[in-house]
């Protein structure tokens, strides 16, 4: 199916990355207004960044953000890789059906219904065990951990099962112990996965707002609570300022990430190239 | 690497280091399992049944707001009360009613709207050439990783009385006075389907990628026009692709409070943002609870024919 694309499609393609995609621009140019109302345009200035800079509350919700990502990111890996090991290669065990339901469930569950079912649940907690204490990085990390290592899950999943089962068939066939066939074959194997799912997982905490919004407590502001709390009201030129930063940030890393992917991609053609040499 | 180093301080380390590392070797699949297993009951399942219980409680001015399910007399007899009537409230009053209605509504259009667009965009990116379908994919995928808030922000600035669209319909001549499209329901539709679109462009792209052109080529060659080709055998074979396509869309867009709240301000009425008053606002966890059982119990054929599908694609790849 290469190639053969009709002037229709064609014209649906262009109008949809316009609509994508000029929503975005326009956010970026607006921040350069020196505008105290938005939408007028007043000159081209960077006065908004220097709020955004000069602004104490919007340093201390990133970095919660930050810490609450990278924490959840590394759990969520850990936890989402153990459950698709479990999925994919134990075959059937006890309570598998039910398993696999509670994976797929966090990926559609509408947020509102998981922020609340988790927060009555933490109350509960602090009322029998006097634990969580109170609400801020810890409930929201728990929360966070909770769906992405769903999107994990899947990630490892489609994974494993696009990998087969030669090499460790073949291990075990030499000897490894189960154990040693998943340190030494399966796990290494996993490793672009496991980064992409880190990846999801860091991304995903960083943009929730609805489930973080339940379970905090007063004081702990992420950056979308921050940004919701702030836009609620109308247009301000700040948000255009940090939306910019962000949307920066996102391409400078999917600008490197694409860069390493490029060049793994090409030392493995070199790699499959030698070795046609080398059979010849 | 299993020999035991000879120089080992007393053999009573060596014999319980040997036996946990007995254990794991036998138990490992067993604790792979455990640990998300666990993890998944206390903070997934568990938490809807507490949801479940609240909703069956009475309001009271105490912390938590709700009343207790079980309750001991003096003479030691356990009671157990069972609140039907937030549910009878949510059924008898024609708000709660209207919003659910409400939001089914908005959900199904614009699902039906983003398979109308979705669809012949996902087709166009299987058609393209090998070098420009990456760059299409990446285009699709690259707002995902770039925040939700802030795509619906960047609408707000677009929908405003002063907004980029009337700014521009004013300056072309077109309208004298700017058009009201911020929190209104037009403007929760377009920031359903911007922000949605993705989720049905991409299992739409997974599942026609593996289409076989060979088909559409015999096809023609019997004589069919490509129109008809397309509605007999391309769409039928993309119907997997598009229940789930729609239900990734439909599930969370019911149930969605960030949309309606910034782009409809009041002017909407969505469950989720009901739900969220009800609870944050009134206090009224009973209600809430009861709102929220009866959004799970809309969603849960849904849900489960999206797991049905998940499961039947894992399986088959």
């Amino acid at each position: 199916m290469h190639g053969s694309r009709s002037r229709f499609l064609t014209i649906m393609i262009s109008l949809g990355m316009a609509f994508f995609y000029i929503p975005m621009i326009l956010l970026v140019i607006y921040s350069f207004n020196y505008s105290k109302l938005v939408p007028v345009w007043g000159g081209w200035s960077t006065r908004w960044y220097k709020v955004l800079f000069e602004s104490a509350d919007v340093w201390n919700a990133v970095s919660l953000s930050l810490k609450i990502a990278f924490v959840n990111a590394t759990f969520a890996t850990i936890l989402g890789t153990l459950s698709a090991l479990a999925m994919v290669r134990f075959g059937r065990f006890k309570g598998r059906t039910l398993f696999g339901g509670m994976l797929v469930a966090p990926l559609v569950m509408p947020e509102i219904i998981t922020g609340l079912s988790l927060l009555v649940l933490f109350i509960s907690m602090q009322q029998l065990f006097g634990w969580p204490s109170e609400r801020g990085f810890t409930t929201i990390t728990i929360a966070h951990i909770t769906f992405s290592l769903a999107y994990v899950a899947v990630t490892v999943q489609a994974r494993l099962t696009g990998m087969g089962e030669d090499l460790e068939e073949a291990a075990a066939d030499l000897g490894a112990k189960p154990f040693k066939v998943l340190t030494a074959i399966t796990l290494p194997r996993l490793t672009p996965a496991l980064a992409s799912g880190w990846l999801l997982a860091f991304t995903l905490s960083l943009d929730d707002l609805v489930i973080a919004s339940f379970v905090t407590g007063p004081g702990a502001n992420t950056l979308p609570i921050l940004i919701f709390s702030r836009i609620r009201l109308g247009l301000r030129p700040d948000i255009n300022a940090l939306a910019t930063m962000i949307i920066l940030t996102v391409a400078v890393c999917v600008a490197l990430a694409a860069l390493i992917m490029y060049r793994q991609h090409k030392r493995d053609l070199l790699d499959q190239q030698m070795a046609k040499r080398g059979d010849s | 690497m299993t020999s035991v180093p000879d120089n080992m301080p007393n053999d009573k380390q060596v014999s319980i280091g040997k036996r946990l590392s007995r254990m794991a070797q036998s138990n490992w699949r067993a604790i792979i399992v455990f640990i998300p297993y666990v993890w998944l009951l206390l903070f997934f399942l568990l938490p809807f049944f507490i949801v479940a219980k609240i909703s069956l409680a009475e309001l009271q001015i105490s912390s938590p707001p709700f009343s207790d399910m079980i309750e001991w007399t003096d003479s030691g007899i356990m009671t157990i009360r069972l609140v039907f009537d937030n549910y009878l409230y949510i059924i008898s009053d024609n708000l709660y009613f209207d919003t659910y209605v409400n939001s089914l509504k908005i959900s199904v259009t614009s699902t039906i709207l983003c398979l109308l667009f979705g669809y012949p965009i996902a087709y166009g990116i299987v058609r393209s050439g090998p070098t420009v379908k990456p760059l299409l994919l990446f285009a699709i995928i690259l707002p995902f990783w770039t925040s939700f808030l802030l795509r619906v922000y960047a609408w707000m600035g677009l929908l405003s009385d002063q907004g980029t669209i009337n700014n521009l319909l004013i300056r072309l001549g077109i309208i004298d006075d700017p058009i009201r499209m911020l929190y209104t329901e037009f403007a929760v539709y377009v920031g359903i389907v911007y922000t949605y679109m993705p989720f049905m462009i991409l299992p739409l792209y997974a599942n026609m990628e593996k289409l076989d052109i060979s088909l559409n080529e015999a096809a023609a060659d019997l004589g069919s026009r490509p129109t008809n080709t397309f509605f007999k055998v391309t769409l039928p074979l993309t119907i997997p692709g598009i229940i789930a396509g729609s239900l990734l869309v439909f599930i969370p867009a019911t149930g969605e409070y960030v949309i309606p709240d910034l782009l409809g301000g009041g002017n909407v009425q969505m469950i989720g943002r009901v739900l969220y008053n009800e609870f944050a606002r009134n206090t009224d966890w009973p209600v809430a609870a009861s709102v929220a059982i009866v959004l799970l119990f809309l969603l849960v054929l849904p849900i489960i024919v999206f797991q049905y599908y998940q499961g039947k694609a894992s399986e088959r790849s």
